[in-house]
């Protein structure tokens, strides 16, 4: 698969909002170099602000910013934003409602070498617990240049979790992206995968190779976090009756906790989950991480296989 | 007292000013603290301390300095002002309500279900109120949000933020300090209430701020050092702070917690406790 970077597109979508809305306000913590948001700072100087180490005081100023008019990007890595600023989150952006879009890179393990401390694992739970945000985690460069745009002209708070490594291309260029709409990838009957971000490509090489075994998957791409499309859980839940999440996240809070919420009240089915347990991930390359801690294409394979044997002893006592 | 529709009729301008004279702040200022008493008493909670302390600094703001429209307070030329110290909510509702933005009957709904007046300050619901606030030490960051605002936009209203001194305890607050500096942040007025208490105690003793005016000058803060119940102080510090170009200015307001009623004076005990009834007439009488 063809891969790209979707802090370069974040970077690169951003010169472009900032040309059609001259609204649009920047602000980072010293990393924009990494973050991108250097491409925006480089073309409007009067509109980007670096907050140096400062991240709480940028959030609270993002919150100024958007209390005043401006539509506010407001960027760093996601350990410094989200776990570091989570009552800033709270008290500036959520509960005034403020429209401010935290986007941040350097999600989850595929970090790598940075190791612990720089692997933010915890953010989903962290985000999607605060009401009136909406939360998304795009699966590849396109998706996040869509994501983005919809951020820009939608009012309210927003998380946007990217990675630091290029993700595979799943979608094809002109894909149209739709917030809160799960896109189905794939059609199946066996059993559903839902994943989002860097899980995406792994569950579709995870279906393809199911295929091959005679286990017709279906992979269902729940890029909005929150809200989440339940509609295409429930009819997946009802058309497979398995369904495996998985995420680069710990096991609770995250897209699985959640899926399992609307399943257990709607439709009921088996589950199995592919995540990070309750662990702390070590520093390493990002694919040796992938595989160490449980979140490779294999791993979703082994874990839909598990469902769709426990479905059919099920389905027999019956 | 002038009412605001007589100060500025809604035709003529949507800019609102009251101009009391010295003598009419002082009764507007006991005003505002026998408000305080009577909503934090029938509350049977809330934060008396902190918001007597601030009572004549936010009269010179309200009834004197501020340029505003209660009949449309989002106004986008409106004076900003932010109150970082959301637990003084009582004082600054009193404010808000004497200025016209809600009728002053409903100061006494404070912290009762479905009012609009929340136990600390929280925008979405109190016209007049811009933060959202209650978890101190951001309020001089979300200020330097609307300062640069102002900026981008080449609006010319003036922000003000009212700090506590505990607040000072908070790294946001010095990391939003390097801030205004570095951004060069001079349409923003920085107001301390200095009352040296804080909720269990006095600052020096729970921790130290000292040398205080040193560290803001130090940051690179243009400071004015008054006595935050003297009105013929608070006024030109004020005007002063305007005049100051390429960097921000700190009125390090000096008060005392509880100011106005002899037995909250210096008593940490008045912070986060609302006077019972009897206590209250006690207050009420002192602040005829
Ligand atoms: C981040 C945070 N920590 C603790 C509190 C609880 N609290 C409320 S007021 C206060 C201290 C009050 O002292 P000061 O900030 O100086 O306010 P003032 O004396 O002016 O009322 C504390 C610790 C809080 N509101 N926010």
């Amino acid at each position: 698969m063809a891969e790209a970077s979707t802090r370069e597109t974040y970077g690169k979508t951003l010169v472009e909002l900032g040309r059609e809305n001259p609204n649009i306000v920047v602000l980072d913590a010293d990393v924009s170099p990494s973050t991108m948001t250097s491409f925006f700072a480089r073309e409007f100087p009067d509109r980007f602000f670096d907050c140096g180490l400062e991240e709480q005081n940028m959030v609270s100023i993002a919150a100024g910013l958007a209390a005043s008019g401006k539509t506010v990007f407001a960027t760093t890595f996601v350990v410094f934003v989200v776990c570091r600023c989570f009552d800033q989150l709270r008290l500036c952006l959520s509960q005034p409602n403020l429209n401010v879009k935290i986007v941040a890179t350097h999600g989850g393990i595929s970090v790598g070498e940075d190791g612990t401390s720089h692997q933010a694992i915890e953010d989903l739970a962290l985000c999607c617990a605060l009401p009136s945000f909406t939360v998304v985690v795009p699966a590849d460069a396109i998706e996040t240049a869509g994501a983005i745009r919809v951020a820009a002209s939608d009012y309210g708070p927003f998380y946007i979790r990217l990675s630091r490594p290029k993700t595979p291309i799943v979608y094809p260029e002109g894909y149209h992206f739709t917030l809160g709409k799960a896109v189905t990838m794939r059609q199946g009957k066996d059993a559903t995968i839902i994943a989002m971000g860097i899980m995406v490509a792994k569950a579709l090489e995870a279906a393809d190779n199911l295929a091959r075994q005679g286990i017709d998957c279906r992979v269902i791409n729940t890029h909005t976090l929150k809200p989440l499309d339940k509609a295409a859980i429930v009819k997946a839940a009802s058309e497979t009756g398995a369904i495996v999440v998985a995420e680069e996240h710990l096991a609770h809070g995250g897209l699985g906790s959640r899926v399992a919420q609307i399943v257990a009240k709607e439709k009921p089915v088996l589950m199995e989950f592919v995540n990070l347990g309750d662990r702390y991930a070590l520093s390493g390359k990002a694919d040796e991480l992938l595989q160490r801690y449980g979140l490779t294409a294999r791993d979703i394979e082994e874990s839909v296989k598990s469902a769709v044997k426990r479905k059919q002893y099920f389905q027999a006592r019956q | 007292m002038p009412n605001h529709s007589e100060v500025c009729p809604e035709s003529t301008s949507p800019s609102n000013k009251f101009n009391l004279s010295t003598a009419e702040l002082k009764e507007m200022a006991k005003k505002l603290r026998r408000h305080v008493i009577t909503m934090t008493a029938t509350a049977g909670s809330g934060h008396p301390g902190g918001s007597l302390s601030a009572a004549d600094i936010i009269t010179a703001l309200y009834f004197k300095v501020l340029r505003y429209n209660p009949k449309n307070p989002q106004w986008s030329n409106r004076d900003r002002f932010i109150l970082s110290k959301g637990h003084a909510a009582p004082i600054l509702y009193a404010a808000l309500a004497e200025a016209g933005y809600f009728p002053v009957a409903e100061l006494t709904t404070l912290r009762k279900l479905d009012s609009r007046l929340q136990g600390h300050t929280d925008r979405k619901f109190t016209p007049g109120v811009e933060m959202s606030a209650g978890s101190l030490g951001m309020g001089l960051s979300f200020a330097i949000g609307v300062a640069l605002a102002a900026r981008l936009d080449s609006k010319t209203y003036r922000t003000y933020v009212l700090l506590s001194d505990g607040e000072c305890e908070e790294g946001q607050t010095w990391e939003a300090a390097l801030s205004a500096a570095h951004f060069k942040v001079d349409n923003l007025t920085t107001i301390i209430d200095c009352n040296g208490m804080q909720l269990s105690g006095w600052t020096r003793d729970i921790m130290n701020l000292e040398p205080f005016i040193q560290k803001w000058q130090a940051f690179g803060w243009h400071t004015i050092d008054i006595d935050g119940h003297d009105l013929d102080q608070i006024l030109p510090a004020c005007q002063g702070a305007e005049k100051i170009k390429g960097k921000p200015t700190v009125i390090i307001a000096r008060t005392i917690k509880g100011k106005g009623v002899s037995f909250m004076e210096n008593n940490a005990a008045f912070h986060g406790k609302a006077p019972t009834w009897k206590e209250a007439e006690r207050a009420l009488k002192e602040l005829e």
